[in-house]
């Protein structure tokens, strides 16, 4: 068996691991629906957003207003371009169009104290997929390490008993 | 180049070996002490700055270099470029000894005369990578304010600075960084998936060799600063490679060599039990932190900070139950099923020695995903941090005022998953080998595999859930 047959397995599987992962996480095609205008007020204090997740529909019209309760705080809203910086008790707001399904990660773009690069919210743009990808992912897991145990490995001289 | 060895890894493929030190210019440039000391110091520069922006400069963490340059670039830069690829090349020119090694030794060169110290022997008692363990584990527990807080970031490395001084002046050698050092326990277990190793070319040679310069020191070097015979090394463990046996061996005799990755991993002998147990503290704590770190909840995150609060007690408590009681005792349950459902038969402390460095991809996957995570996410830190070192209002690089900007977006945690997903993979490998080495089949290996497949998907839930 050549080089190129003993590693084409893996190389399957990790072509098999990179679509599957792209098909599971990329945000999926552009919202179709009609939305409608929706407005969230967010409350960042302490190191979290209150609420910690905002929950849309695909196509809304969403409206975010970032008020903060002690410092500056900042809302960064990963894959969307959005970015508010709000001083305590001057909320800011900003608008965009709900348009790529998915969860995104909310983070504070402001240093604002020692567990500030750990301040992070959720922004989700329709139904809930948790499930589907866990179960997408379980099913990659189980198929790339299975097939690497399942193979078994080549080595010349004698096996080893317990000592 | 000369090539030796050639058995099989895991993979099937040619374990061929390729000795760097067959290149006369690779080797004079590390048989030359001038090099290896002005990276040495360099890195003792760094130490300093990081020191004293700690202490004098800026509390905010994410604006002090302390905290940035130590958290952010070198901790990534560990965990994803040297030990993966380099194993403990770090440890070669690492600051944190350096001040005590040359008190110890008198000098910054070559041996010059007995040197200070008193040279006492390590205890035995504290002998192996128990103390290690404790002492990562200590740190671990106060890791997020420690991450956080860039005095309190000044004040452990200044700390470990003075205890590798105070150690290097009573104990002999590297003592601290071989018992003691919790960053060196963790360099050395990963490094053993490095494609680089030091070794002797034959050991017929060393055998033959009645002065054991490599070990006892001569004028052109010291004796290993590792307690290291290199002769007996079977992995990377414990080899910090400093680089004196190359300096000290009149027979050109060892050789620093390019290896397939993982050559460590698949040992005729069983691994030491406090190795194993390295190996599961590191697992769970990997886990432990992607959950608080990179989780949901931000309470968890505050309970992990505020130390000595009721809260930071159960989160203690918490953390210890998973890193020291939980993964260990469930790998434990893993390795008992294997061999009872295999046809080999295994004492249950035979079977973690055996398994355990299977989980060293999968471990090493883990710490490497989650510092990636956080580099991508906080990278743009660290040239204000520059700029600015001590918060005096600075621009020395024209960039105090660059803004946060995140790298990769959405895509991060999927490259992470993907990391996680290779380490799965080649842990599982590994597994079913010591399976076969044991004569058990991939039955035997299942359970172990098992264990990998819930650390795997704890990982992946964190990142992407």
């Amino acid at each position: 068996m050549t080089r190129f047959h003993r590693l084409l397995p893996y190389v399957a599987l990790a072509t098999l691991a990179v679509a599957g992962v792209s098909l599971v996480g990329l945000p999926s095609e552009e919202a179709r629906s009609e939305g409608v205008a929706r407005s969230v007020r967010v409350e960042a204090s302490t190191f979290a957003f209150t609420p910690a997740t905002i929950e849309v529909d695909p196509g809304d019209r969403v409206t975010i207003e970032l008020a903060s309760a002690d410092v500056v705080h900042g809302l960064h809203i990963e894959g969307y371009d959005v970015n508010l910086t709000a001083d305590p008790g001057q909320p800011t707001s900003a608008t965009f169009t709900a348009d790529r399904p998915g969860t995104y990660r909310i983070r504070c773009s402001v240093p604002c104290g020692p567990l500030h690069p750990f301040m992070s919210g959720r922004l989700r743009v329709g139904p809930p997929s948790t499930f589907w990808r866990a179960i997408a992912l379980a099913f990659i897991a189980v198929a790339v390490g299975g097939t690497a145990l399942w193979r078994k490995p080549t080595r010349p001289g004698a096996r080893l008993g317990p000592s | 180049m000369a090539e030796t060895h050639t058995p099989r890894s895991p993979f099937g493929s040619i374990m061929t070996r390729v000795d760097l030190t067959r290149l006369p210019f690779v080797r004079s440039m590390l048989v030359a002490r001038g090099p290896q000391l002005a990276v040495q110091l360099a890195a003792v520069a760094g130490l300093l700055l990081v020191i004293a922006a700690g202490l004098l400069g800026t509390p905010v963490g994410s604006r002090n270099p302390a905290t940035v340059l130590v958290w952010i670039a070198w901790w990534a830069a560990l965990m994803i470029v040297a030990v993966p690829f380099f194993g403990r090349l770090w440890c070669g020119v690492c600051p944190l000894p350096l001040p005590g090694e040359w008190l110890q030794r008198g000098a910054l060169l070559r041996p010059r005369g007995r040197g200070r110290g008193l040279g006492l022997p390590w205890p035995r008692r504290l002998r192996g990578l128990w103390v290690q363990n404790a002492a990562f584990v200590i740190v671990a527990l106060f890791s997020l304010p420690v991450l956080t807080q860039p005095r309190l970031t000044a004040l452990l490395l200044a700390g470990l600075v003075l205890v590798a001084i105070a150690i290097s002046l009573v104990f002999e050698r590297r003592s601290f960084c071989r018992y003691l050092c919790p960053v060196g326990g963790f360099i050395g277990l990963y490094a053993q998936a490095a494609p680089l190793e030091v070794r002797v070319r034959d050991p017929r040679v060393c055998a033959d060799h009645t002065t054991k310069t490599c070990y006892t020191g001569s004028a052109d070097g010291y004796g290993c600063p590792w307690l290291v015979f290199p002769a007996t090394l079977t992995s990377n463990v414990s080899c910090g490679v400093c680089l004196e046996c190359l300096r000290t061996c009149p027979l050109d005799n060892v050789a620093i060599r390019l290896r397939p990755m993982g050559a460590d991993l698949r040992r005729s002998t069983p691994i030491r039990i406090d190795e194993a147990f390295k190996s599961l503290v590191l697992i769970g704590s990997a886990l432990v932190y992607a959950f608080v770190l990179l989780g949901p909840s931000s309470a968890l995150r505050a309970a992990a900070a505020a130390v000595g609060s009721q809260s930071w007690l159960a989160y203690a408590a918490g953390f210890l139950l998973v890193t020291v009681v939980l993964v260990p005792g469930l790998f434990l349950v893993a390795t008992r099923l294997g061999p009872s459902v295999g046809s080999s038969h295994l004492s249950a402390k035979e079977g973690l020695q055996r398994f355990a460095p299977a989980l060293v991809p999968l471990g090493l996957a883990a710490w490497a995903a989650f510092s990636l995570g956080f580099v991508l996410t906080n990278a743009s830190y660290i040239l204000p941090a520059l700029s600015d070192p001590i918060g005096l209002g600075w621009d020395l690089l024209g960039t105090t005022s660059m803004p946060w900007a995140p790298v990769g977006g959405p895509l991060v945690s999927w490259a992470l998953s993907a990391i996680v997903l290779v380490g799965l993979a080649w842990s599982s490998r590994q597994v079913r080998a010591v399976a076969e080495d044991l004569a058990g089949g991939v039955r035997m290996a299942l359970p172990v595999w098992g264990f990998s497949f819930l650390v795997t998907a704890g990982l992946l839930w964190v990142f992407v859930a």
